[in-house]
């Protein structure tokens, strides 16, 4: 392995400017005569829109549907190809109804965003409040109020699965719960934010915008707006996190792109957080009602499953009303082998906004939901949770596995992960410790839970799902400057993947050019192939791959160079170290792309005419996904007089199959692993009764800070995917899958003694106190010890 | 999230801060560390017309220690106490209390006075000022009053602050040399308000045994003679069916709230045990 190649744990290239305060959010950008846009946003969850009244003096200031109409601006329309499936459309700001709070009704100019909001407070709008639909179970009962009234009912899409589920009913252990997790916030430390302006030079309409995808707002922008595509054009800076948030057009896009066009002058919207918080709570809210069939030994006979994801609103662009559920159905069984399945999904239309799928994408939810049946099953069957895990975890002699709902599982010793994770814990001491109980009162409990994520699934996947997004092939363009130096172009864009630097890994590593002579590209459809974006934990197989690809055919072409700078033929040159050998003599793809550039009359005129320079697609050999894998243990402390949970140690034991830099794999896994402990305890968006979200700062919408985040222990296994380029696996998400699981997990063996259980995350304290006073009611308890009432 | 457009001032005296909170005619607000106030401008739910800017006056960053009590300007901040920039007369309570509230950057600007005129029922000081008997010093028009801390707090988010009222500054009486004291607040996490808090004073010395559970709806409840509830300060002694009945009383409607409460005071009791 080179120091600068693939598997090296290079320091990251973008650190400089990051460390330095020197990157470039949208709200660095400033351009002569910009001005700030601000929402009249719905204050109510549900209702019909009377007036609106923008007062005299703001009339040239204002705009609303009506201008839009005007000029033909098109709803968002996201339709899925799955059967049944019923089509929302978004307005980009609402004229008839409003069906979630937040919705634009209003956009309104200022000379400062102090301004605009100034002019936003002076606008009237009158309501006739109708029933809002906040609850997703109510909302699929006959008879609850109608988001989309044509529909007849408020259900997105209903898909069902049934494998042979009868042949589980005999099963001697039959468990029953009903498990949901929360609806949340991504909250990336940077929000949404659009700067907007007409060149009149290119004749185009630039978007400044934080996009996980700039070529696919494009596309969809094209459609709103009725512009070509090449009138438009994304660029997407430095981006502050994205986690599936900034993998949306949102109406806010099309807004700033109809106002640049209509005033001629730049304009900028720039999310706040209470907008954040109150409009955008979007992700994670899964119901499970789920029944596991087991033999005594614990080994599973089947899951029956009915699932319901609050899909929120509308159908978001381009993933969907959905996506999760579809998915839900599809990766339940997760990396387990069980003979019988049935599942069902509602995928359901809410008085919230449109849901998005947030790192992990419905495998936190169902991960979740399966790892507490494992648990259930293992209490019921008087096992540890570890060995009924070991009866049913797919084996890595089974390899590659066809599961039940004909996921093709790549490779992999999932039992090994599991090892792995609990050989960093003494468990027989923990358990000791756990039985003899602490001196402060405090439970001690042991959780783990196993997962294995498809990442970089492409065409014949998304095809299946017929969303208005089907990746395909993904293009790389490489190019040789006349100095020696790499450019890579790649659709993909860094939201904290540090592909700047894992890029110029592969790069280097086909062609042996310094990683600091290898520039990156990307974020600005102007500069590069168009690609479906970053998403899917794609980007290492994906754009990896591509540009691996671009480079293997820059070195063809460098070679054929340097053969002919070295007299000889082209099969007898080898290309090593940044440089060509033939026996007797040596060129350096330096000297090679000065001789291309600047010296053609040195070159035959048989030479290749595409020079240095290529685009090139690449696809895995099998394009149904890598499946990468982790278990995860935690180690809890439950307070059991005031509900106070705290995690006492963390470890994760992960195969992301090789790794193009494990210091950066490293990096993911902390950063999802805070982010699933923000779903396990902390992070929820409640709504009343009226639709209202309850949180709109901090104070009420918890995250964790470094305080609540262990120091993980991390073991990598590194078995080489047999499908993609050095065998590499997406592992972008997989940090943020397992965590409320594990630690649910945990919570729940340290009340057991108590027979409570705690089924909904977050877990707060008030959640472990009910659980507590319940189980209590109920008579459940083995433990003799009173606890204050 | 943007303000209102307002209007600044930097008096340099208490006088000078008085003459500008005069004015009926404009909507004034008195702003010291802007913790409190900040968020609240920029949600706009506070629209004032003029801000007077307090923490340039030096009579409200000073403190005096004279016979048995401290008295703190009201912009004394609570990385001041924590720091131990002032005497310490309350056998650590003060800097001990400090340095759990907020964040560091939080603490580097909130003051004692903004603390307690904001009157969050979940903040620190308007339950351990009380637990220690501290009064407040308003000025205004009609002079100066004197108020214990906790009836200078009326309800959550309200204090008794009349017109062209200014908190001026905060007197802790200093504690006997027996005396022992306890804290604990229940927080969901680092930095973050407390759901539940217990505070204790034990003295035997000025024969102080009172008890304060605070982080409730409203404001803190003090209960002023402690010892039927929690005995002299042996924890064995906790009486907590009387505590939730205490609480029940106060109108605390549910049991877990009940529950967390009682047991937050049991371990500030633990806690003044142990010093
Ligand atoms: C993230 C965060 C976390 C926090 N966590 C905690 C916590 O855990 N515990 C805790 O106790 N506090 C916490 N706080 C509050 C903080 O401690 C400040 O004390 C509090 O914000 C008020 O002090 P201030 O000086 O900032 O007041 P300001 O915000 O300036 O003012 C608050 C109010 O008091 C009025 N006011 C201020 N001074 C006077 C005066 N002398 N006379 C009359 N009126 C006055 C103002 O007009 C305003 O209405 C937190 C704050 C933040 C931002």
């Amino acid at each position: 392995m080179s120091e600068q190649g693939v598997g090296a744990s290079l320091k990251r290239k973008e650190d400089d400017r990051y460390l330095r305060g020197r990157g470039q959010y949208v709200g660095d950008i400033r351009l002569a005569g910009m001005r700030d846009a601000a929402f009249v946003r719905s204050p109510i969850a549900h209702g019909k829109i009377k007036s609106i009244h923008v007062p005299e003096e703001y009339r040239d200031r204002v705009f609303t549907a009506a201008d839009l109409d005007a000029d033909g601006v098109k709803p968002i329309v996201a339709v899925s190809g799955l059967a049944g499936f019923k089509v929302s459309e978004q307005p980009v700001l609402a004229f008839d109804k409003v069906r979630q709070v937040g919705e634009l009704i209003a956009m309104c100019i200022g000379e400062s965003r102090a301004e605009a909001e100034d002019i936003a407070d002076a606008v009237e709008v009158e309501f006739e409040e109708l029933p809002a639909v906040h609850d997703m179970l109510e909302a699929r009962k006959p008879g609850s109020a109608l988001l989309h009234e044509a529909w007849g009912d408020n259900i997105f899409l209903e898909t069902q699965i049934d494998v042979d589920i009868e042949s589980a009913f005999d099963a001697p252990i039959k468990i029953t719960r009903e498990i949901s997790t929360a609806r949340q916030c991504m909250v990336p430390m940077e929000g949404r934010g659009t700067v907007a302006t007409w060149d009149s030079r290119m004749e185009q309409l630039v978007l400044y915008t934080g996009s996980q995808m700039p070529h696919i707002v494009r596309t969809g922008l094209s459609e709103c707006l009725g512009l070509e595509q090449t009138q438009l054009r994304i660029v997407s800076p430095d981006v502050g996190g994205g986690f599936g948030y900034k993998g949306i057009l949102l109406p806010e896009d099309i807004c700033l792109g109809w106002l640049a066009l209509r005033c001629g002058y730049p304009v900028r919207w720039l999310e706040d957080r209470r907008e954040h918080l109150t409009a955008g709570a979007n992700c994670r809210e899964h119901h499970y009602s789920i029944t596991a069939y087991a033999d005594r030994d614990g080994r599973l006979r089947g899951i029956d499953c009915e699932a319901t994801v609050d899909s929120g609103a509308y159908s978001s662009y381009p993933f969907s009303a959905c996506l999760e559920a579809a998915q839900v159905a599809s990766i339940l069984p997760g990396p387990y082998d069980f003979p019988a399945y049935r599942c069902r999904t509602y995928s359901v239309a809410t008085n919230k906004c449109p849901i998005l799928p947030y790192r992990g994408v419905a495998r936190t939810g169902v991960c979740y939901a399966m790892e507490l049946m494992l648990d259930a099953v293992a209490r019921e069957a008087g096992l540890e949770p570890a060995e009924v895990r070991m009866k049913n975890l797919v084996r890595p002699e089974q390899m590659p596995f066809n599961n039940i709902t004909h996921k093709h599982f790549d490779s992999g010793d999932y039992p090994e992960a599991l090892r792995r994770a609990m050989a960093h814990i003494d468990i027989e001491a923990f358990r000791a410790r756990q039985r003899k109980g602490e001196p402060d009162g405090r439970l001690l409990g042991l959780g783990l839970s196993v997962y294995c994520e498809q990442g970089a699934h492409g065409t014949s996947v998304y095809a299946g799902w017929g969303i208005p997004m089907v990746p395909g092939h993904e293009q790389a363009t490489a190019r040789m400057t006349p100095d020696g130096g790499l450019e890579l172009r790649v659709g993909v864009h860094s939201h904290g993947q540090s592909m700047e630097t894992t890029l110029a890994q592969v790069a280097h590593e086909v062609l042996g050019i310094p990683t600091d002579k290898i520039k990156l590209v990307h974020g600005d459809t102007e500069y590069t192939p168009y690609s479906t974006g970053s998403w899917g934990s794609r980007c290492a197989v994906m754009a990896g791959g591509a540009v691996s690809t671009a480079c293997k055919e820059i070195a063809r072409l460098a070679k054929a160079v340097g053969a002919h700078m070295l007299q000889v033929k082209p099969e007898e040159v080898e290309l090593a170290q940044g440089a060509v050998y033939s026996q007797t003599g040596r060129v350096t793809l330096t000297e090679i792309a000065r001789t291309w550039y600047l010296r053609p009359q040195d070159l035959p005129k048989s030479v290749d005419p595409r020079g240095l320079e290529v685009t090139i697609g690449y696809k895995p050999e099998r394009d149904t996904g890598t499946f990468s894998y982790a278990a995860h243990l935690a180690t809890v402390a439950v307070d059991p007089e005031t509900g106070d949970i705290e995690i006492l140690d963390y470890v994760i034991a992960e195969d992301g199959g090789k790794l193009i830099n494990p210091m950066v794999v490293d990096g993911q896994i902390y950063g999802g692993l805070a982010q699933g402990i923000g779903t396990a305890l902390y992070e929820e968006m409640r709504f009343d009764g009226s639709g209202q979200p309850l949180a709109s700062t901090f104070a009420d919408y918890l995250l964790p800070g470094p305080t609540e985040v262990p120091a993980p222990k991390l073991d990598h296994m590194e078995t080489l995917a047999p499908y993609t380029e050095f065998g590499v696996k997406g592992i972008g998400e997989g940090g943020a899958i397992a965590p409320p699981a594990a630690i649910g997990n945990a919570v729940n063996d340290a009340l057991k003694g108590f027979g409570a259980e705690l089924l909904h995350s977050p877990m707060t304290p008030r959640r472990v106190l009910e659980a507590i006073a319940e189980a209590k009611a109920a008579g459940t308890a083995t433990r003799s010890d009173e606890v204050v009432s | 999230m943007k303000p209102v457009n307002f209007d600044y001032a930097r008096p340099l005296d208490v006088d000078g801060a008085l003459a500008l909170l005069a004015d009926e005619t404009a909507l004034v607000k008195v702003v010291a560390g802007s913790q409190s106030l900040g968020p609240m401008l920029n949600l706009r739910l506070v629209q004032p017309d003029l801000l007077v800017d307090i923490t340039g006056v030096e009579e409200l960053r000073s403190f005096e220690e004279s016979g048995d009590k401290l008295t703190l300007g009201a912009c004394i901040t609570h990385a001041d106490i924590e720091d131990g920039r002032l005497p310490d007369v309350t056998h650590g309570a003060l800097p001990s209390v400090a340095s759990g509230i907020a964040y560091r950057a939080v603490r580097n600007r909130g003051t004692v006075g903004g603390s307690l005129t904001h009157a969050d029922p979940s903040a620190d000081w308007v339950s351990m000022l009380a637990a220690l008997g501290a009064t407040v010093t308003l000025r205004g028009p009609e002079g100066a009053r004197h108020l214990p801390v906790e009836e200078y707090m009326l309800g959550a988010l309200e204090a008794d602050l009349r017109p062209g009222e200014l908190l001026v500054s905060v007197t802790v009486p200093k504690l006997g040399s027996g005396a022992s004291w306890g804290y604990y607040k229940s927080c969901r996490k680092t930095g973050e308000f407390a759901h539940a808090i217990g505070a204790m004073l034990i003295d035997p010395e000025r024969g102080i045994c009172r008890a304060v559970i605070g982080a409730t709806e409203t404001r803190p409840l003090v209960i002023a003679d402690a010892k039927g509830l929690i005995g002299d300060g042996d924890p064995a002694a906790f009486d907590s069916k009387a505590v939730t009945a205490a609480l029940t009383e106060a109108g605390m409607r549910d049991p877990i709230e009940r529950q967390t409460h009682s047991v937050a005071l049991r371990r500030a009791v633990e806690g003044a045990r142990g010093r």
